[in-house]
């Protein structure tokens, strides 16, 4: 039905909404690059919140979640930094050795598992890497007019990503504290009297996390918030190659090219089906499923929502099996 | 001359008064006009730039960084004026304050959230439909009788509101529409009420004024698990009892009125009931029920080579866009063949109604009902609009009906 509705000067996101060009690629510290990331058209990305994070679909199939660290007035571009990780799977590995400035990867999201909540004060810990959610938020706690401090530890000062702009900019409210100088972070000095008012978003490796959560136990509940990421449940890679999608109650089935979004596929297919955004981001396409793994890429669903694999967001998710059958 | 000034456009100006009765009226010639005169129209009469094109009220929508709504979205320069109410925290309110109310509120009305009152507002339809169709009276006015009471019905319950006073919602929300314009006799026609209204409703946004499993108080945990302060808890539901039903109220009756005056299009619902979710955006579409928001610039904004000074306010026009012909082939037909999708009825981007699938869900299930147990409806007599700043709204909507067989 729908199609000829469509006149050419309708703005269309398309597959273009998740698919991104490796604008620049920086060292930032020892064994961490910054990438930033823009639509090739230098539309506009999806808003994001402080604490937001994306997926990357790198060119080998692999996917791995990075905290957005730069500047979300910028609706142009995104800016993630990456910790090359020896002992991890070899997303890092592919960043940091074989991306290159120009490549497209994939975006999911962005999600945000670690909003910035209100509060009166803000004491931000942060471990090596784990700076990057941080980063915007200290910006916003800074244009709330909140009071704030951030604990940087790190193995080495080299290691610490943007630890001179934050020194540059914030002064005393920045203390740095590389391990091979201080040791390890004196969390009792600095949680040991739960203070009202105060929240304490805390980023970095498990076992800071476990330190924090036990020094801050006689906090009032809700004080501490954590980002832990964990590694994505899915076995099966996600699909570059065209795959089928099956309209259950109509009896159709539609092929999806890499190029074409499963909506406008769905679309094409005489399936009525509303949309808004078509930036994942408003809900209004959300379908269910019967059977097949959807590759979410929009940033609704939570965690257990995609996981249960029930429903998916047609402009933005595609399909990590060969075959995707939907309630349509 | 200089190089800048020599490149800049001066807008075209446009003397009307998109507020006068004429054109809440029929806003269509208006929105013809200044369409046709450019991207951007300079209103003489408010000093404000209008936007009438799909393409620029879209774009302006979306990019909150330029056109901000800290400063208010009617014709009030919050920077310069004072609100006649508190700010709302998620309508009147930019990054990063807007932030945590949007956040908990978003996922309160998200779509799996509300699955559990499909079942309960499709019961609630189908009771309210036959029940209506039991008094044996085939001509009724369908405003009253079905627009009207269906949201009053399921949406004050699922907020979680006690059974006294709902009937301030609606002369709430009208005032709070009206409140974007000018201070014209629409306006004024409310004086008298505001300060009893604002405290009946104030007063419902209590945490024990509400049931324990409605969305009022699913905000009211948010605010216990410190995602939102206790303060800002209460104007939060606020929001939900001033944006979340007079719109949807008006937007049923224009799908309403869409149905009863193109009967094809009824026999096309009555044939393919699913079609229920299209209809609706597509009337929404059609109708427009919030025809215009305003924004402020925060800069000196560019759009289609015309600077738009810092601090001026922009007046958007939905319902303009929405029948926009560069972006909609046949814009003015109401057409169950289209894909509606891309309408800004529910705005777009950052502030895009966050209660839009409450809306949809309410739509779906009253239309699905009529469409089961109705074969006709046509209008009975010439409906009367309600005149309202920002709202396309309705004073009745006489109809005749006849029962599915």
């Amino acid at each position: 039905m729908v199609v000829q509705n469509l006149l050419p000067t309708a703005p269309r996101y398309s597959t273009s909404t998740v698919t991104l060009e490796v604008r620049s690629k920086d060292v930032v510290a020892d064994g961490v690059v910054s990438l930033t990331l823009a639509h090739a058209d230098g539309t506009r990305l999806p808003d994001w919140t402080p604490g937001s994070h994306i997926d990357l679909v790198l060119p080998n199939g692999a996917t791995r979640q990075y905290s957005l660290c730069g500047d979300r007035w910028d609706p142009y571009s995104y800016r993630v930094a990456v910790l090359r990780e020896p002992a991890g799977r070899g997303g890092s590995a592919y960043v940091h050795d074989t991306l290159t400035p120009g490549a497209r990867v994939g975006v999911g999201g962005p999600r945000n598992h670690f909003p910035l909540a209100p509060a009166d004060r803000y004491l931000f810990i942060a471990g090596g890497i784990g700076v990057t959610p941080l980063l915007p938020m200290i910006r916003q706690a800074e244009l709330m007019g909140a009071d704030w401090q951030l604990l940087y530890g790190g193995r080495t000062r080299t290691s610490m990503a943007f630890r001179d702009e934050l020194t540059a900019a914030h002064g005393d409210r920045v203390t740095v504290a590389p391990q091979d100088e201080c040791g390890l972070l004196d969390l009792g000095a600095w949680l040991s009297e739960p203070a009202a008012g105060t929240k304490v978003y805390c980023c970095g490796p498990g076992p800071l996390l476990a330190a924090v959560e036990d020094a801050c136990a006689a906090w009032p509940p809700y004080s501490l918030r954590t980002e832990r990421f964990t590694a994505a449940a899915h076995t099966e890679p996600v699909l570059r190659t065209p795959f089928e999608v099956e309209l259950r109650r109509s009896g159709r089935t539609v092929t999806v090219s890499p190029d074409v979004s499963v909506l406008d596929a769905l679309r094409q297919a005489g399936a009525d089906l509303l949309s808004s955004c078509e930036q994942g981001t408003c809900g209004t396409c959300l379908t269910p499923v019967v059977a097949g793994t959807p590759d979410h890429r929009d940033s609704v669903l939570a965690d257990h929502e995609r996981e249960a694999n029930d429903c998916m967001l047609p402009c933005v998710s595609r399909s990590r099996s060969g075959r995707l059958v939907l309630d349509l | 001359m200089p190089e800048a000034t020599a490149t800049a456009v001066l807008p075209p100006t446009s003397h009307a008064d998109p507020f006068a009765a004429e054109h809440l009226e029929h806003p269509e010639p208006l929105h013809h006009s200044l369409r046709e005169a450019g991207p951007v129209v300079r209103l003489s009469r408010y000093d404000v730039y209008a936007l009438a094109r799909h393409q620029e009220v879209h774009a302006a929508l979306v990019d909150w960084q330029s056109f901000q709504s800290g400063a208010g979205v009617g014709l009030a320069n919050f920077r310069h004026e004072k609100p006649w109410r508190p700010p709302s925290l998620l309508l009147e309110a930019d990054p990063p304050h807007h932030d945590a109310p949007r956040s908990v509120l978003r996922e309160i009305l998200a779509p799996p959230a509300l699955r559990r009152l499909r079942e309960t507002w499709q019961v609630a339809a189908e009771n309210l439909v036959d029940a209506l169709l039991a008094t044996g009276s085939m001509e009724f006015d369908a405003f009253d009788a079905l627009a009207k009471v269906f949201p009053l019905r399921v949406f004050p319950d699922a907020v979680g509101l006690g059974p006294d006073g709902r009937e301030n919602l609606l002369p709430y929300g009208n005032m709070a529409f009206n409140a974007f314009g000018p201070r014209n006799d629409l306006v004024a026609a409310d004086a008298h009420r505001v300060a009893k209204l604002s405290a009946w409703v104030n007063a419902q946004c209590a945490r024990e004024k509400l049931t324990q499993d409605g969305f009022g108080a699913r905000i009211w945990a948010a605010a216990d698990r410190g995602d939102l302060t206790h303060e800002q808890a209460p104007l939060v539901v606020r929001s939900l009892l001033t944006a979340g039903v007079d719109t949807t109220v008006h937007g049923l009756a224009a799908a309403l009125y869409a149905f009863a005056t193109h009967p094809d299009q009824w026999q096309r619902l009555r044939e393919r009931p699913e079609l229920a979710r299209v209809a609706f955006d597509e009337a929404v579409r059609w109708q427009s029920p919030v025809q215009t928001f305003f924004r402020t610039a925060t800069t000196d904004v560019t759009v289609a080579g015309t600077v738009i000074p810092q601090d001026s306010k922009i007046l958007m026009f939905l319902g303009a866009a929405n029948r926009d012909p560069a972006r909609w082939s046949d814009p003015d037909r109401f057409d169950l063949g289209r894909d509606p999708s891309g309408h800004v009825s529910f705005g777009m981007g950052l502030h895009q109604c966050v209660g839009q699938h409450v809306a949809r869900l309410e739509a779906e299930s009253l239309l699905t009902a009529l469409a089961r147990r109705v074969e006709r409806i046509e209008l009975a007599d010439e409906p009367r609009r309600h005149l309202n700043n920002t709202l396309r709204s309705w004073a009745s909507l006489p109809v005749r009906i006849r029962p599915a067989a």
